[in-house]
């Protein structure tokens, strides 16, 4: 009778941590900044204290000139880098999809780049970018052109953080490429290279489109990363020069720091969590009609069998 | 590894790959050569490939944790061998917390059948979109007025567990479903209880997946920056936050800082280089075979 009720227990048992710390650390906290963002509300006061000011925070943003800019740096910022990093890195998985020695030492080195902390990646191109000893003006200077306002002009600050995000994520969007490139079935490739397909064509008829469904989930997932960077921009420029590269995410931690606005602040959060809650809810979706239509074909080829 | 034989390459193709991987590493080197330089050496007009290697700086930042007495230093400042000290306790002990509790929930998912693997998958990819920048107001809104853990390490840890938890609980997931049941089911029968079964049976087998979540934890538990930040005080801040906070300064010194990012990168480069294959699994995972 009692083991009987203890085998029972047992999963709940099981689930009890976890399920209590998700409740806690993470579930709790978004409803919290739900309610937040309808307050006016500074670091010194309880929640309970801050004044509940309805919509005035949400109307402010869309009113103020400097939230907008950092919307549009924003979405610039994620479009440029995304779309480089997909371009840069599927091209170099067709590339370097050969038989070649040292294939996982290769792998091993490419994803360097994005295991280390977002911090020392701001650090390293800091340095490099330095307006008197940085590699970049040193090497330039040496070759006898002129040095380059790398983070000093808002528009030269724009492309340099640009730069150091594509160094760090191309390896993820090539590495996830280049094992979708080599679990392609062989068959398929046998047939495209005796019914005379050169190269390019078995890619572009090929090999892209049985990649799609990985390459568009590949997307989504660093399209909602790119919405999260905060560190390496924190570190090279601060947002600045003026507004230029201040994102989202930074302008969030500003306003709550610097400004002490909670109430702004959590508005501004679920702004952007809206947004990236849309993209997550495409990706599920796009996830369960590429399973559904597997599925089909699976029932489809097993009637004809 | 069916085919054995490697195909013979252009040379063309050798010479991008030395470019590419001269790129992929080469900032990373660049910082490590920083880092062993003085500040004159850094500063002079030569650039200079050729110097005499110091470990100066790192004398520096680590004077009151090593074992003897560095040379030629004026006064010794504390907080960055303090901040390794809390990296290092936050990262493992969120690590070992969150594996403990991860496979438990994991194991009782795919045992006990309460929820389909859809919905530990949506949960996943749900918390993996918000970003730390939004869970910012709340934390330190909850953790200093109403569980009053703002300071500790104990409330760093408690953030990064939760963070950590839907990632881990979905890998351990796969791993778990792939355990036979039967072997299971033969150990219930020789008199294990559901623990030992756990502890003996499951956990030994699934120590790939194991492998692969602590380490995709620890990195996120040593590198985060933005909640460390507001929940940290003078006693308890992590790597990444004395970092940031030494930037402010007017007269960087580069050869010290390259040394504190240095030390901040070497423990996720040595796991990089033990288990990259056990990485690329997990960063696959999600994408490649959904």
């Amino acid at each position: 009778m009692n083991t009987s009720l203890a085998n029972r227990l047992t999963p709940y048992m099981f689930l009890a941590p976890a399920a209590a710390i998700l409740l806690v650390a993470l579930l709790y906290p978004l409803g919290y900044v739900f309610y937040a963002g309808f307050l006016n509300w500074n670091p010194s006061q309880r929640i309970g204290q801050a004044e509940f000011v309805g919509l005035r925070n949400y109307i402010n943003l869309f009113h103020d000139e400097s939230f907008r800019e950092s919307f549009f740096v924003t979405l610039r910022f994620s479009a440029i880098v995304v779309s480089l990093e997909m371009f840069i890195g599927v091209g170099l998985a067709f590339l370097l999809d050969r038989n070649i020695r040292g294939m996982s030492a290769l792998r091993t080195l490419f994803i360097l780049p994005m295991m280390i902390s977002p911090i020392v990646v701001g650090l390293m191109w800091r340095y490099m970018y330095h307006p008197t000893v940085g590699f970049f003006n040193r090497t330039l200077k040496s070759l006898g052109f002129e040095p380059m306002p790398w983070l000093l002009d808002g528009d030269w600050a724009f492309a340099s953080v640009i730069i150091a995000d594509v160094w760090q994520w191309v390896p993820f969007i090539f590495i996830l490429s280049l094992a979708a490139l080599q679990t392609l079935p062989q068959s398929v490739m046998e047939a495209a290279r005796i019914d005379g397909a050169n190269g390019w064509q078995s890619i572009l008829y090929i090999k892209l489109p049985l990649m799609m469904p990985v390459l568009v989930i590949t997307f989504l997932l660093r399209l909602i990363d790119s919405f999260k960077v905060l560190e390496v921009i924190l570190v090279l420029t601060n947002g600045g020069p003026g507004l230029s590269t201040e994102v989202m995410a930074l302008r969030i931690m500003r306003t709550a720091t610097e400004f002490r606005e909670l109430g702004v602040a959590a508005a501004m959060s679920n702004i952007l969590l809206m947004m990236l809650l849309l993209l997550t809810v495409a990706m599920f979706l796009y996830n369960k009609a590429t399973e559904m239509r597997a599925m089909r074909l699976k029932n489809i080829a097993a009637e004809e069998a | 590894m069916a085919r054995k034989s490697y195909d013979k390459q252009n040379p063309a193709f050798y010479a991008l790959l030395v470019a590419l991987i001269f790129m992929a590493v080469g900032p990373i080197i660049l910082m490590l050569s920083t880092s062993l330089k003085l500040t004159v050496d850094i500063m002079s007009d030569t650039s200079s490939l050729f110097f005499l290697p110091t470990i100066h700086n790192y004398e520096t930042v680590l004077c009151n944790v090593l074992w003897y007495e560095p040379q030629g230093l004026d006064y010794c400042n504390p907080t960055f061998g303090r901040a390794l000290g809390n990296s290092l306790i936050i990262a493992i002990t969120s690590t070992i917390l969150t594996l403990i509790i991860g496979c438990m929930a994991a194991y009782a998912l795919v045992r006990f059948r309460f929820m389909g693997r859809d919905t530990v998958s949506l949960v996943t990819l749900m918390t993996r979109m918000v970003p730390p920048a939004v869970l910012l107001v709340p934390i330190f809104g909850i953790w200093t007025f109403q569980f009053q853990i703002d300071g500790t390490r104990m409330g760093i840890i408690l953030i990064y567990v939760a963070m950590n938890l839907p990632f881990v609980i979905w890998i351990l997931q796969s791993f778990i479903v792939q355990v036979p049941i039967q072997l299971e089911e033969s150990a219930r029968i020789d008199g294990a209880g559901p623990l030992q079964v756990f502890f003996l049976i499951v956990l030994p087998i699934i120590k790939p997946g194991l492998a692969a979540a602590s380490i995709f934890t620890f990195r996120i538990a040593w590198n985060e920056f933005l909640l460390a930040n507001a929940l940290s005080n003078r006693n308890t801040r992590t790597v990444p936050v004395t970092i940031v906070n030494s930037l402010t300064e007017y007269n960087l010194d580069w050869g010290v800082i390259m040394a504190t990012g240095m030390l901040l990168a070497i423990p996720p480069i040595i796991f990089t280089f033990v288990a990259s294959r056990q990485i690329i699994t997990g960063m696959t995972a999600g994408a490649v075979k959904g």
